[in-house]
């Protein structure tokens, strides 16, 4: 049975903690780096990405992240979490963790009033569409030749991406009742013990 | 069968949903929401970890001692603001007032506090939020007031406290009202839930939901009067999700460290070690004022219902 780690220093780490035991999965918050080692994977959850990146700089989560993630760690980013582990941001602020090969843009979809739910699919997700929140969400606008897209939205913008070990999505699967997204991310992990 | 009723469902997309309006809120968990009143300010604030600003004139403290009636603050000002910062920007209507909330929904504020801190519009009402696309957040004193806003559509809710201040002591008194009654109702037999409804003048439905679940259906912070780092981890040890601070952060004598040190206690609110090393040299907190000796009609949390 996997442990699957929630860093828990800002945001909605709560929502993703009950979407796992909801199907059976032990989760653990995550608010320092040593508590990596007891974890098969990690879950970088929504929030607010400026503040994330700086408790992550601030409780030293950088290095730590970067290393396991090399060394096929499996982490699973969401909206703040996507931001986080991208290689580089189109407004340069804040300075992402550089894990996965892919260009973000935050706010992509403009402000509030503008965040959105919507039917998805997701290649690889069986029973039909996939109901996403948007919120404040950021898109994919490049990805490195290893990256996987696996989701887009009509209008033709990726917001979901897989590399090997790590998978990250611009909606919010933690805030509705279906947990698809977390048994996705479940069996990845199964998939790399 | 069911193929069918999924493809007709597929491209529709909805703004504006209970789930994307509550949804922003769940995103500020954690964090800090704190007051500015320049772009100067907002970036500040955002260098310091702040989850959200609050766009505003004059801090509570300033509205405090200027007196006279207090508004909306100048769109000129909320822009330049929202033109300062990536995170989301958060600007006061009056209570009651809808107008304003238009106005501030047309500028693009990610949302409304709907506060006592301004002089209210409308004595008997408050604004009816389900007709806006931007979320709104609203002050309460005791559960029944927090149940009255988010049956009006609010999608946060935050504790009054007496706001420019300084004093945690009503912050503290709001919170534990809100959680006690909370903690009561999900113990009561199921029969008592209507005459608690009645007693509370709150919704049935949200009475009988807390009943069922053990907690507010929205996310709720703490605000009024929070000066300190320790201010801020005691209602975040309470029960709290979130704090809101107003005239705490540069209202001290070094807004700077204080906004750092506030952001890492919230955070790290269990950890005793780490918030004697963030309250250490931070200078002067805010001066403070105490609410016993304060005249109720100076006290803003009496201002709505």
């Amino acid at each position: 049975m996997v442990r699957v780690g929630v860093l828990a220093v800002q945001g909605d780490f709560t929502e993703h903690s009950h979407a796992l035991e909801r199907v059976g999965i032990e989760a653990v918050e995550i608010r320092l780096p040593e508590q990596l080692s007891d974890v098969d994977g990690l879950i970088i959850p929504g929030g607010e990405s400026t503040t994330i990146v700086q408790l992550i700089d601030i409780y030293k989560f950088r290095d730590s992240l970067k290393v396991k993630a090399d060394d096929g760690f499996p982490i699973w980013g969401t909206c703040a979490g996507m931001i986080v582990m991208a290689s580089e941001l189109i407004d340069k602020r804040p300075e992402p963790l550089k894990l996965m090969d892919i260009i973000v843009n935050r706010n992509a979809f403009g402000r509030q009033v503008d965040s959105f739910e919507a039917d998805i699919k997701v290649d690889g997700m069986a029973d039909g569409p996939f109901r996403a929140v948007f919120i404040r969400a950021p898109i994919v606008v490049k990805v490195g030749v290893n990256v996987e897209i696996i989701s887009k939205i009509d209008n033709g913008n990726v917001v979901a991406v897989r590399q090997g070990n790590l998978l990250a999505t611009a909606f919010h699967p933690e805030l509705t009742d279906d947990s698809r997204m977390h048994l996705l991310f479940a069996k990845m992990i199964e998939d790399s013990t | 069968m069911a193929t069918d009723t999924k493809s007709e469902k597929q491209n529709s997309t909805e703004t504006a949903t209970w789930r994307v309006k509550s949804g922003l809120a769940q995103m500020l968990k954690g964090g800090v929401i704190m007051d500015v009143v320049t772009p100067d300010q907002a970036k500040i604030a955002e260098d310091a970890g702040a989850c959200a600003v609050m766009a505003l004139e004059r801090v509570p403290s300033d509205i405090r001692s200027d007196g006279g009636v207090a508004r909306m603050s100048d769109p000129t000002m909320i822009r330049g603001i929202i033109e300062a910062v990536t995170i989301p920007v958060m600007a006061k209507a009056r209570i009651g007032h809808f107008v304003e909330a238009q106005t501030l929904q047309a500028l693009g504020v990610d949302y409304i506090d709907e506060s006592e801190v301004l002089t209210p519009a409308d004595e008997n009402n408050h604004i009816n939020k389900h007709d806006f696309k931007v979320p709104f957040v609203c002050g309460c004193r005791n559960l029944g007031e927090a149940l009255r806003r988010i049956g009006e559509g609010a999608a946060m809710i935050r504790t009054k406290g007496e706001a420019g201040t300084g004093n945690v002591v009503e912050a503290v008194r709001h919170a534990r009202s809100v959680l006690g009654e909370i903690t009561r109702i999900q113990h009561m037999d199921s029969a008592e839930l209507m005459a608690t409804a009645r007693d509370l003048k709150a919704p049935y439905e949200l009475v009988a939901e807390i009943h069922k679940t053990g907690k507010l259906p929205v996310v709720n912070f703490a605000a009024g009067g929070i000066a300190t780092p320790s201010d801020a981890a005691l209602m975040m040890q309470l029960g709290v999700e979130g704090v809101f601070v107003g005239s705490g952060i540069f209202k001290s004598n070094k807004p700077q460290l204080m906004a750092n040190a506030i952001v890492k206690a919230t955070t790290h609110y269990e950890d005793p070690d780490i918030i004697a090393e963030v309250s250490t040299g931070l200078g002067d907190a805010m001066p403070g004022l105490d609410v016993r000796t304060m005249p109720e009609e100076e006290q803003l949390a009496t201002r709505g219902w």
